[in-house]
């Protein structure tokens, strides 16, 4: 077996809330293939969240080790991180987090083109398949839900990453909406060929990945 | 009543959670206050003393007799009014020197002294006695016995040699003012038998009528609300108040965006208090009662402040006025109740016209409002089209007025209009620019940067506003001071010829030195001076008079003239006229004005117009033995010599030995030249002062506005941030953005500060001067002004700049997190 993408041994995490030290992560292993796309369920709390940013290197964890592929993530410092996230992932939240001065064009364009990865053709590609083409020259305010997830997810693979992140990306949008919009990343992630690790409280959208693995008292379960 | 407890105490929590911005509202407050009072409390002190000096026995607070030429007139004519029932009092004035420092020196007749001289000291009835008969009584006020370091009893020598009466204090005396009795002040001016004027008591009674008595001698003057000094200061005054204006609208901006930025973010709790049932009204009341008592306090604290920054100025505004005006100002700051409480409501007032626009939103507030998208971009640039009308309306009032007004007023509003429309038409000016810079942006950060900043411009462009306007005045101010400098030190050259200035204790001193002086070879002439004072038009006015010499021929400045002017002075029957009374009369060269004399009225031509910077009286300069043709009673004790450069030192000892003169009455062309520009510069310092102030208020108004930005901007910066920018290359971003908005403003305050510098030099010095300065154009000034502004942005910028460098991933992190 070829080493997995994303591998994870160990992890650990705590915040201090209120005077008091709260474990949220403690000891987590994961690996993530390759290709591979992966649902991580859980209770409110358990820490999926948590897991994602520090992933991410959103955060810094307290022990333990994350690899993606030969890079250690637990080993970078904040202009190492910042590389990992602009030219080797993709983020894609719940609030969507576009940049509202930008148009959905430049959002589109804004990691790809900073990383120095930019493509046109695939650019073209992603906005066909996400169906962005006639609000190319609008700003988010003027999107719906749906609309900006798309862009956000357009952003997020424009680069071309090893390792698609996303956070509860349905949150906020209604069951059809949120079928197709899953239904679009699944197929876009497949078509880059990269990992995707999503965050979800959906049994149902969980089940259309390829595994689903849950968290639970801070330990994959 | 508990309901409203209850909200207010929701309300108030909000700033519990935002001690930044309550603190920013307050500053805000505190500065427009504070500036505000300051300079109040100066125009206040400034007044007080003037109408301290229109009550001084006989000022214009009085009805008097004088005589129609502006002389002195027989004590005769007092005798023959009062015997015909007219309730006159005499009044002799002159000047007098102690210790080489000259005083205004008042006599009067305490018998018949009305007792409804405005507020005068009277002297006490078992007082006459003492103060009529020798050796008198010499009443002074507080500050002149401290200036002239005296106790009170001394007796003080004149310049003259004469002994003084013992001193004494009377409290509501004005500064530099003595009083003695009528007769001790005729020997002490030499004018005996002679009266000034003749105070007119309100007694009632039958009285003839005034010809019948004085022939055609004497004319009577009402008593007139606004003093001389009122009349030539008002300018001065009305520049503080412009300042102490634009300082308060600057410390406003800082309380519309640290109100407007609180509001905003206390919407969702203003719809909850709302849906759970408190009505528009009451939210409404409690709202204005929480601000008015912030108001309330700030107010105070700004009220203090101004105290100070009154205290600090005082010593350079009272300089400003005795140098420019010769009016005196006690140095110590009294200040009446009125003051507390117009500081007080100019708080209320600033704060509530600041929230005026966000209280009206919460008035109209919709219950179940929706969270619409804001498409900020048209909304924005429905924003900036009603700005721009507005700039329209704003420039086209001030090209009105300054086609139409006539009056300083009108120059003040000209100013005023104008720079109202360039801070309404900053934004779209800014918004232009920025949108320029997004078209020619090639790169994604550079694309973001210029796009985020026109994003930021609405919640920028008050702070960007307040710096504009700072940096206008500055420009204006500064370069109008330089112009101002440049010219009077060419002036001064002209003006200060002579090598050596003299001023001699009396004529018989003064006749003495000139026989001295034509025996030493070093002297190649003695050039001398005379002085007589006289009325124009109403107005007072000074006569100058110069002999026939090269000195004044090849030096002294004239700004229009005839050809051989100097020479046309010597029959006496021309004049050169200064620019001020030139102004004021609308004379021209080749004009003809009648001059009141003693001996009648002296016709004179006007055969030039010459600049006479900083004397706030009209002038005008005849042949020095015309002059004591004329007016043969004026002192002859000036003298300006011309001297061999080396030899002028030991001319200048030899003259103190000799005649025990001292630093004030003799003294050469340098000395005279430092002294009249270290009161130039004094005049000016409080300008630099209160500009400097403007100006660290509009840092202030930038740095507040980006600290209450900060917080706001998260949900902007995280994203960048994840996508991979680092938090340096962000807050390096940030700081480029402030200053690169900060540049743009200065690029566009630098012309309007040279058109402010142009209102100023050529509409309201004219106005409030009478004279006109020509425009220099300093770029070295502007360059350090930009400089300045620069650094301002980098301060402003720095402590939010340095929060984003240093921000701990969690805050940024929770921008994205649901849950953990």
């Amino acid at each position: 077996m070829t080493d997995p993408l994303l591998q994870i041994v160990g992890l650990t995490k705590s915040y201090r809330t209120a005077g008091e030290q709260v474990a949220v992560l403690r000891g987590v292993n994961l690996a993530v293939a390759a290709g591979e796309s992966v649902a991580l369920t859980g209770e409110s709390g358990s820490g999926k969240s948590t897991l994602l940013h520090l992933i991410a290197g959103l955060d810094a964890a307290d022990g333990g080790e994350i690899r993606l592929a030969e890079l250690q993530v637990s080993e970078l410092g904040d202009a190492g991180r910042a590389e990992l996230r602009r030219d080797r992932l993709g983020l894609v939240f719940q609030q969507f987090n576009l940049i509202p001065s930008l148009t959905v064009e430049d959002n589109l364009t804004f990691q790809s083109r900073i990383a120095g990865r930019h493509d046109a053709a695939w650019h073209r590609e992603l906005v066909e398949r996400l169906g962005l083409g006639t609000f190319l020259k609008r700003y988010p305010e003027q999107l719906s839900g749906g609309q900006q997830q798309r862009v956000a997810i357009g952003r997020a693979l424009a680069v071309k990453p090893l390792l698609l992140l996303a956070d509860e990306p349905t949150g906020n949008l209604d069951e059809d909406t949120a079928d197709e919009v899953l239904a679009l990343a699944r197929d876009l992630v497949t078509r880059s060929g990269c990992g995707f690790l999503m965050v979800t409280h959906s049994a149902r959208l969980a089940a259309t990945l390829d595994r689903r693995v849950n968290l639970h008292a801070g330990v994959i379960a | 009543m508990k309901r409203a407890l209850w909200t207010l105490a929701v309300l108030l929590s909000h700033w519990r959670r935002h001690p930044m911005q309550l603190a920013t509202l307050l500053i805000g407050l505190i500065s427009a206050t504070a500036l505000w009072s300051g300079v109040q409390a100066l125009n206040q002190q400034a007044r007080t003393s003037y109408d301290r000096a229109a009550a001084t026995f006989g000022g214009t607070r009085t009805a008097m007799l004088a005589a129609r030429n502006g002389a002195s007139f027989p004590q005769r004519l007092f005798v023959d009014l009062r015997r015909a029932g007219w309730p006159v009092s005499p009044v002799l004035e002159g000047a007098i020197q102690i210790e080489g420092r000259s005083f205004r020196l008042l006599g009067v007749e305490p018998v018949t002294l009305p007792a409804e001289v405005g507020n005068a000291p009277a002297v006490g009835r078992d007082d006459f006695r003492a103060f009529m008969t020798p050796p008198g009584m010499m009443l002074v006020a507080p500050e002149t016995l401290a200036d002239l370091k005296f106790t009170e009893g001394a007796r003080p020598q004149a310049n003259g040699g004469a002994l003084l009466p013992p001193l004494r204090v009377q409290p509501n005396l004005v500064p530099g003012v003595l009083v003695v009795d009528i007769g001790v002040a005729q020997d002490l001016l030499k004018m005996p038998d002679q009266v000034s004027r003749l105070l007119i008591g309100k007694a009632a009674g039958n009285r003839p009528p005034l010809e019948s008595i004085a022939g055609d001698q004497l004319r009577l003057i009402e008593p007139d609300a606004e003093t001389d000094l009122e009349r030539l200061t008002d300018s001065f005054h009305l520049n503080l108040t412009a300042f102490g204006l634009l300082s308060f609208f600057v410390g406003l901006f800082i309380v519309n965006s640290a109100i407007g930025l609180a509001f905003e973010q206390r919407l969702p709790v203003l719809r909850t208090l709302r849906a759970c049932g408190v009505s528009a009204r009451m939210l409404n009341a409690v709202l204005v009662l929480e601000l008015v008592s912030l108001a309330f306090f700030a107010g105070l604290v700004g009220l203090v402040c101004g105290y100070f920054i009154a205290g600090a100025l005082l010593p350079d505004v009272a300089a400003s006025l005795r140098g420019l005006y010769g009016a005196q100002i006690p140095g110590q700051l009294t200040l009446k109740r009125q003051w507390w409480f117009a500081g007080i409501a100019i708080s209320i007032f600033g704060a509530l016209a600041a929230a005026a626009a966000s209280l009206t939103k919460a008035l109209r507030m919709p219950l179940l409002a929706t969270a619409q998208p804001f498409a900020w971009q048209q909304a924005q640039r429905r924003w900036l089209a009603w700005q721009s009308a507005a700039a329209l309306v704003a420039f086209a009032m001030a090209a009105g007025l300054l086609w139409f007004g006539d009056s300083l007023i009108a120059g003040f509003a000209v100013l005023a209009a104008l720079m109202l429309g360039a801070a309404l038409i900053l934004p779209m000016f800014l918004e232009l620019m920025l949108s320029l810079g997004q078209r020619f942006a090639q790169m994604p950060v550079s694309t973001w940067f210029w796009a985020d900043s026109r994003q930021q411009l609405s919640g920028l462009s008050l702070a960007l506003m307040a710096l504009l306007l700072a940096l206008a005045v500055n420009v204006g101010v500064s370069t109008m001071v330089e112009s101002f400098n440049r010219t009077f030190v060419v002036w001064l050259d002209g003006r200060l010829a002579a090598d050596v200035y003299i001023s001699a204790a009396n004529d018989d001193q003064a006749h003495e030195m000139k026989a001295w002086l034509r025996e030493r070879p070093e002297v190649e002439a003695i050039l001398p001076g005379g002085r007589a004072d006289t009325q124009l038009a109403g107005a007072p006015i000074e006569v100058l008079g110069l002999p026939d010499h090269a000195t004044y021929r090849d030096n002294w400045p004239l700004l229009e003239s005839v050809g051989d002017a100097w020479r046309k002075l010597r029959p006496g029957n021309a004049a050169l006229v200064s620019e001020q009374l030139a102004r004021r009369l609308n004379l021209s060269v080749g004009d003809r004005i009648e001059v009141p004399a003693p001996g009648g009225n002296w016709p004179l031509e006007v055969v030039g117009i010459y600049a006479d910077y900083g004397n706030p009286k009209g002038q005008i300069t005849v042949n020095f033995a015309a002059l004591t043709r004329r007016f043969p009673e004026i002192p002859l004790t000036r003298m300006g010599l011309r001297v061999t450069p080396p030899k002028i030192p030991a001319l200048i000892s030899a003259l103190q030995e000799k005649f025990a003169l001292d630093n004030r009455n003799v003294a050469d062309q340098a000395t005279m030249k430092a002294e009249s520009k270290r009161i130039f510069n004094r005049t000016f310092s409080v300008t630099a002062a209160l500009n400097a102030f403007t100006l660290g208020v509009a840092g202030v108004a930038l740095l507040t506005s980006l600290l209450t930005l900060a917080n706001s901007r998260l949900p902007q910066l995280a994203p960048l941030w994840a996508i991979g920018l680092t938090r340096r290359q962000l807050a390096a971003i940030e700081l480029l953005k402030t200053m690169s908005m900060a540049l743009i403003t200065t690029i566009f305050a630098l012309p309007l500060g040279l058109l402010v510098a142009w209102c100023l030099l050529a509409v309201v010095n004219v106005k409030a001067f009478g004279w006109r300065l020509p425009f220099h154009l300093f770029p070295l000034q502007l360059l350090w002004l930009t400089g300045v502004a620069m650094a301002a942005a980098v301060a402003a910028s720095a402590l939010p700049v340095i929060r984003l460098a240093r921000m701990q991933p969690a805050s940024l992190i929770r921008i994205f997190a649901n849950e953990r």
